[in-house]
């Protein structure tokens, strides 16, 4: 489902990827771990065509419900509605918009460029309650203005949220699991399962640790250092990282 | 043969920022009177957009006076014309409030200004502007608020607060605060603040799907929304918003 090949990025002249190559078919989760560092966020960022990471080299493919693309030739929100979604590891706040408005216009933006009806006030809500209840965020919180005054736990749930509305067809989550704590890491796991675990769908899960792996099982596990995938394992690799740390394993 | 009429200079303060070259042959002295009785409440709203009726130098100037415990509220949308300019002297009696929720839009080369004289000629008078501006091209937004508080009026309360939002660089905005105070029991608050876009909020609403016209369209309407918060009639509230985002739209 998604393709990368041979990829370089740098931002301000910097190289952070440095010949990242990683293949991730539709029903995987993919999870990719790695030291501070190592291009993690980059690699999300240029996924989602975020100003300042500019390609150097190198292609990303993505077969998405219009068939095969090229991702990187897409504007950003032209990747969002060939079925990409991006969840932020510092999701943004927007002052005087509220989550109904931005997500109902963000919704019927993606449906629009994708030929379909948009949805009613009165469908767009019923569709927000029914995701909110999923990942047990309170809907009155749909109300408010995006992410202001939300705790850190509460901003990783609405991206949930956000990702449950949507619903894509790929996933990227950068550290969707940082600042969560243990019951809230649990729920958001098995959001992710619930919303994206499917034949069809695929998920790019970044993260530092074991835990949210025990509940979302990822079908692969890849290290990314210094720019590039250096290890690709099963689920097993999670966990030695975990007891042996990186260094020891990419030493092995 | 002409008259000679003595035009405003830009060396004049309340003219510092205007395009007085536009006021040949506009009446100077048209004023407007708004008198507001004692414990009236009055309110208006002048809305300055495209149409014929507009012309290329939109000069009002108004004089307002609210009574003791009087309620002025003056809404305005300067959207239109080359030269649009709402000027109000107001002189406040005891107890009375005045409210002024004002916004400029506008590019290519013209100039929109708020210009504003609060006289807070006794006690426990209560005073509150807001205007906001968001410009590109060569656009200018000004907003001059002169406050004057007078020895007797104790317990005076009043506000302004401006903010701008430049779209695009050449554009530009004009903030000038003056306040005169001569009573001791008095809260006055000022602020000004001149911006661009948040670009992480742009990129957030892009990785939703959002296109870049319909994110600036929100993220304007989300600034604009605080110069219309204390307009409790909605309907109404809606159409300024509505005038000032299709300048804003249509980019003009």
């Amino acid at each position: 489902m998604l393709e990368i090949e041979n990829l370089t990025a740098e931002i301000d002249g910097k190289t952070i990827l440095n010949g990242l190559t990683l293949t991730v078919p539709a029903g995987e989760v993919h999870a990719i771990m790695g030291p501070n560092g190592a291009g993690k966020s980059t690699l999300s960022y240029v996924l989602g065509g975020r100003p300042g990471y500019e390609v150097t080299g190198g292609s990303v493919r993505f077969d998405g419900p219009n068939g095969d693309c090229d991702l990187l030739d897409m504007e950003p929100h032209e990747r969002a509605a060939a079925g990409l979604f991006l969840g932020f590891q510092y999701p943004v706040e927007i002052p005087g918009v509220s989550n109904v408005q931005f997500l109902r216009e963000a919704l019927n933006s993606q449906r629009k460029a994708r030929g379909e009806e948009p949805l009613t006030g009165g469908e767009f809500l019923k569709l927000a309650k029914e995701k909110s209840a999923l990942l047990k965020l309170d809907p009155e919180m749909l109300k408010r203005h995006v992410n202001v005054g939300f705790s850190g736990g509460e901003k990783k749930r609405a991206e949930m949220v956000q990702m449950g509305i949507l619903d894509p067809k790929f996933a990227v989550l950068d550290e969707t699991d940082s600042g969560l704590d243990i019951d809230a890491l649990r729920v958001v796991g098995e959001g992710i399962n619930s919303i994206m675990r499917s034949p069809d769908k695929a998920v790019l899960l970044i993260t530092h640790y074991q835990r949210l792996l025990e509940v979302v099982k990822p079908d692969k596990v890849s290290i990314l250092s210094q720019g590039r995938i250096v290890q690709t394992g099963g689920p097993e690799l999670a966990v030695r990282l975990e007891e042996e740390g990186y260094d020891a394993v990419m030493a092995a | 043969m002409s008259e000679v009429v003595d035009l405003p200079t830009r060396k004049d303060e309340a003219w510092r920022y205007s395009r007085v070259e536009r006021l040949q042959g506009v009446p100077l002295d048209d004023w407007r009177t708004i008198d507001v009785a004692a414990g009236e409440s009055f309110r208006d709203t002048l809305v300055v957009a495209d149409g014929e009726a507009t012309k290329p130098t939109e000069l009002h100037r108004w004089r307002v006076t609210v009574g003791e415990g009087a309620t002025c509220e003056l809404f305005a949308v300067l959207a239109s014309a080359e030269f649009a300019r709402l000027e109000i002297e107001v002189v406040l009696k005891k107890g009375a409030h005045f409210e002024l929720g004002g916004i400029t839009v506008g590019g290519r080369e013209t100039v929109r200004e708020f210009v504003t004289h609060m006289t807070h000629a006794e006690p426990e008078a209560t005073s509150n502007q807001v205007v906001r501006a968001v410009h590109w091209g060569h656009g200018t937004g000004n907003f001059l608020g002169r406050i004057d508080v007078v020895r007797d009026a104790q317990k005076t309360d009043a506000a302004q607060d401006f903010k701008g939002l430049l779209l695009e660089k050449g554009a530009s905005v004009n903030a000038v605060p003056q306040l005169e105070i001569f009573a001791d029991d008095v809260k006055c608050a000022h602020g000004a603040s001149v911006g661009q876009l948040d670009e992480n909020a742009r990129f957030y609403m892009a990785a939703r799907g959002v296109s870049p016209e319909l994110t600036q369209r929100l993220l304007a309407q989300a600034f604009l929304g605080d110069a219309l918060v204390n307009l409790d009639d909605e309907a109404l509230r809606d159409e300024l918003m509505d005038v000032a985002l299709a300048k804003v739209d249509r980019n003009l």
